[in-house]
């Protein structure tokens, strides 16, 4: 079952992908993140506006769209990276589990604590992959048992069998799709509710990237995942739920808009947008 | 039929023959001006080596100075005095400079960050006998010449060097390093401690060894503070001791050829501490950019 994932058929329109899978019940899911009319601008220059959507728990959303479109943006925003760019600007409701991620007295260390991310280059520290993954928890104060926690993040991201006995190696040492997975272990080490992986593959190669695909189906049981990628057929294979986003040019403007949200399989073989059609089957973008 | 095109001379004349020369021209006036620099280095080692020689010997190095002058004695007393000093200067220098290069890179927004490095580039620039003066009205006066005093003046001529060497190093690091750590719910400080330093350790050490090595020579901020002591080996800080610098500085003004040459062997010691420092300081940012994988 989980071998179907595995392979990368290039040349299966994502439509194809799409159909095989059912679609999720979210009706009854809980919503992890209620997003209201979201905006983000940078000084003078909006990089997305009025974006709606919510986010169920133990579901991968995928957030596609072309370059630019602002899908990075988001995903940024969950867990307030985008912080550290000092122009930038929120506006909006981000609701997580009932509390405002930009309210007043919410500390962004906190928030990251709860809501991880990997990012689109493998970024391991120049410590061993024993030490890459340890660190958090232990700066986090979880040193309780903690190679039996190290041991538990490096098979839930796949690498245990790959590391194991070379764990006081420089995390360096590793292939880029080991990095990745590395990466993945370091934020899934200190159990946060959610992940957040923005292009975790589009430095990857194509084996690389079914054995991160292949992860992302084991780790939903226990997290909730949002993915940025710029390749369809990646959201078609792995999102439950996909957002299309696009960039939206009037006179002056141009931002990113959230175009249709569904589930993948409508939002593919389905879409009620004429702009997501055209992009789904190829026709732009 | 086609037509001949026209033949391009593929050879240089005219204005590209002139064009040519004057390249080759600039090209030996900048080989010329670096091998100058390496030149002057090696005259100016030669000829202190050589004056030197006289005067080095064991003794020389362990044996502090003879006290009726003349021929015999060393410059121990001077080499425990000026390693006392500098080392003091470097305790005091490199936490605040570290600290200046960390608050400058992680935390400082851009409109403070400017005017402290236009304050840091000025504090370099500062002629060090200004320094010495500086000193010398705050500490010296009303007192008498320390070696704190002296380690306090070299210390303010070191701080814009170890802070500059830690920016520029610090500035290496990759910015997805800074983000892996936010992402992790770490905070700022912890991600400069844990992650930030130790990837930027070697570099930062480099730039200290080579403000020691600076400041190691410094003559003008101790003239001040530290120049009237007593010849004997001692470690009381509170106290002038002798020191390298002003050792040479003194000897040289003797009228005894005896300590001319004591000067030229204190001044070889002097430069062969530069020297080694500068190598291992090299070796150190080797190592240091190794493991920034670049």
């Amino acid at each position: 079952m989980m071998n179907d994932n595995v392979t990368i058929p290039v040349d299966v329109a994502p439509v194809e992908i799409a159909q095989e899978r059912g679609a999720p019940e979210t009706a009854q899911r809980e919503v992890v993140f209620d997003v209201r009319d979201l905006g983000v601008h940078y000084g003078s220059t909006t990089a997305i506006s009025g974006v709606n959507l919510e986010i169920y728990r133990n579901l991968i959303t995928a957030m596609i769209g072309p370059s630019g479109c602002g899908k990075s943006t988001f995903i940024r925003c969950l867990n307030r990276m985008n912080d550290l760019v000092p122009s930038a600007r929120v506006t909006g409701n981000l609701m997580y589990r009932g509390q405002d991620i930009y309210g007043e007295g919410v500390d962004p260390v906190a928030v990251r604590r709860q809501i991880g991310m990997v990012f689109q280059r493998p970024n391991p520290f120049p410590k061993s992959i024993y030490d890459n993954v340890a660190w958090g928890p232990r700066v986090l104060g979880l040193k309780k048992r903690l190679d039996e926690r190290v041991e538990k993040a490096l098979r839930g991201a796949a690498l245990w069998e790959e590391v194991k006995d070379r764990l006081k190696r420089s995390a360096l040492s590793l292939s880029g799709g080991q990095q990745q997975r590395l990466c993945i272990a370091r934020a899934i080490a200190i159990e946060p509710d959610v992940l957040l992986l923005d292009e975790p593959a589009s430095a990857l190669d194509p084996i690389a990237t079914a054995a991160i695909e292949e992860l992302m189906h084991d780790l939903k049981r226990d997290y909730t995942i949002v993915i940025v990628t710029h390749n369809m057929q990646q959201a078609a294979r792995v999102a439950d739920m996909t957002a299309f986003f696009s960039l939206e040019v009037d006179e002056s403007h141009r931002s990113g808009v959230l175009v249709e949200y569904d589930n993948t399989d409508r939002l593919f073989t389905n879409p009620s947008d004429k702009r997501t059609e055209d992009y789904v089957t190829g026709r732009f973008g | 039929m086609a037509a001949a095109t026209p033949q391009v001379s593929l050879r240089a004349t005219g204005s590209l023959r002139r064009r040519r020369i004057v390249n080759k021209i600039m090209e030996g006036v900048g080989t010329a001006a670096a091998l100058l620099a390496v030149a002057v280095l090696v005259v100016v080692t030669v000829s202190v080596a050589v004056r030197a020689a006289p005067a080095l010997s064991w003794d020389f190095l362990t044996q502090p100075p003879n006290l009726f002058g003349g021929p015999g004695g060393g410059i121990s007393s001077a080499i425990i005095g000026s390693a006392l000093i500098v080392g003091m200067a470097t305790a005091l220098a490199l936490p605040v400079g570290v600290l200046i290069a960390i608050y400058l890179t992680e935390f400082a927004p851009r409109a403070v960050a400017a005017p402290i490095q236009l304050a840091l580039d000025v504090l370099n620039g500062l002629p060090t006998i200004v320094v010495g003066i500086f000193v010398y009205g705050i500490l010296v006066i009303g007192h008498l010449q320390s070696a704190y005093a002296g380690a306090v003046a070299l210390s303010i001529v070191m701080l814009p060097l170890v802070s500059r060497a830690a920016q520029e190093t610090l500035l290496l690091v990759p910015s997805a390093l800074r983000e892996a750590s936010l992402a992790l719910g770490v905070s700022r400080w912890r991600t400069v401690v844990g992650v930030i330093l130790p990837t930027t350790f070697g570099g930062i050490m480099t730039g200290a060894v080579l403000a020691v090595a600076r400041a190691a020579g410094e003559t003008a901020p101790l003239l001040f503070t530290c120049s009237i002591f007593s010849p004997d080996v001692s470690t009381d800080v509170t106290k002038a001791l002798p020191n390298i610098p002003v050792l040479i500085f003194t000897y040289s003004e003797q009228p005894d050829p005896a300590l001319h040459e004591q000067a030229w062997g204190a001044a070889l010691v002097l430069m062969v501490f530069v020297l080694v420092a500068s190598l291992g300081a090299k070796a150190l940012l080797a190592r240091s950019r190794r493991k920034l994988g670049r």
